[in-house]
């Protein structure tokens, strides 16, 4: 696999729009950016009028060649970045970012006929890097077994609810959704945190030998990997990463 | 604080390397482990960050950052960490 170089590159706002009622989808051009690889993050820094600077890491939800590259961002109430890009950042405004970053968190299509099915599985906003896999997946067309498993806290709250609608309709990803704290009154299940008995009937089994990607906040990664292994997966199939908040 | 883990230094090491390490192997000077830069526990703050070995809990790196957009890197706990040449 080739690296896709790493820099610091200036970003133009493109678009901005909601995407829950806590946060923001941003489009950014990047003139020099090299691509995406479905899963990667980049640095995003912002410099006040006197100097100081303040850097986060967010998820990219868009995957493939191209300079557009597409952020969702969760407002953290009282934290330092995310309530100015929530609202404060327009149309036309300039950005640095720092990427693409993260190859230990990337999928890419396989290219042997017979490939290892993939969980992905969500906490929250942690589904961006993850819906950027499973899109990659639809557009590579690969033989992969894709499932998304994906913890929210309620239907408004789903990021790229209409993207992910798409995918599970047409077939290439199977989606399982678990609401923790108010559920559709057509879901099978009463809202509730994912428990280790759900995720393990919702997941490929370990049996099968799928590579298994987690991203969500810290302790629901915690939890998620625990039951993983308790549930016979093997430690090295299982790719993490976590986000806190500020 | 939240812990985090290796994801979270990727920005940082790729301005010190150049290129992203998060796949790379590290291996923890005080009890030997092994695993990806991804895999090691990493608390981040406004004055920088600290990599803590999994396994031992040792301190494996250190980022300070300075005014005038310098870094101050510290790396106490690494035995070894994996370069994949060109």
């Amino acid at each position: 696999m080739t690296r896709r170089p790493t820099a610091w590159h200036t970003a133009t706002v493109v678009d901005v729009r909601p995407e829950t009622p806590t946060a923001k989808r941003l489009d950014l051009d990047v003139p020099t950016w090299p691509g995406n690889d479905a899963g990667a993050h980049l640095d995003l820094r912002l410099t006040a009028p006197d100097g100081y600077q303040a850097s986060r890491s967010y998820s990219i939800a868009s995957s493939g060649d191209g300079t557009r590259v597409v952020l969702a961002v969760d407002e953290v109430p009282d934290g330092e970045v995310s309530p100015f890009l929530v609202h404060d950042l327009r149309v036309g405004d300039e950005i640095e970012v720092h990427g693409p970053l993260g190859a230990f968190f990337v999928w890419m299509p396989p290219a042997d006929d017979d490939p290892r099915p993939v969980q992905l599985i969500a906490g929250g906003s942690g589904v961006v890097p993850l819906y950027a896999m499973a899109r990659a997946h639809a557009v590579a067309g690969d033989a992969s077994e894709f499932r998304l498993l994906y913890s929210v806290r309620t239907p408004d709250d789903v990021f790229f609810r209409d993207e992910i609608a798409a995918l599970a309709e047409s077939g290439a990803v199977d989606l399982d959704l678990v609401f923790t704290r108010s559920s559709p009154p057509e879901a099978s299940f009463p809202p509730g945190r994912l428990t280790a008995e759900r995720l393990r009937d919702a997941v490929v089994p370990a049996a099968h030998n799928p590579r298994v990607y987690v991203c969500g906040p810290t302790p629901f990664v915690e939890a998620v990997s625990r039951w993983l292994l308790d549930a016979g997966h093997r430690p090295g199939d299982i790719r993490t990463e976590r986000f806190g908040g500020s | 604080m939240d812990v985090l883990d290796g994801n979270a230094l990727a920005g940082r090491l790729a301005d010190l390397l150049g290129w992203d390490a998060t796949d790379s192997l590290i291996r923890c000077r005080s009890c030997g482990d092994g695993g990806a830069v991804a895999r090691v526990a990493v608390y981040v703050s406004a004055m920088g960050a600290v990599a803590r070995c999994r396994s031992c809990d040792a301190v494996l790196l250190t980022v300070v950052d300075a005014v005038g957009g310098r870094s101050w890197f510290g790396m106490p706990g690494i035995d070894a960490l994996e370069v994949r040449r060109a």
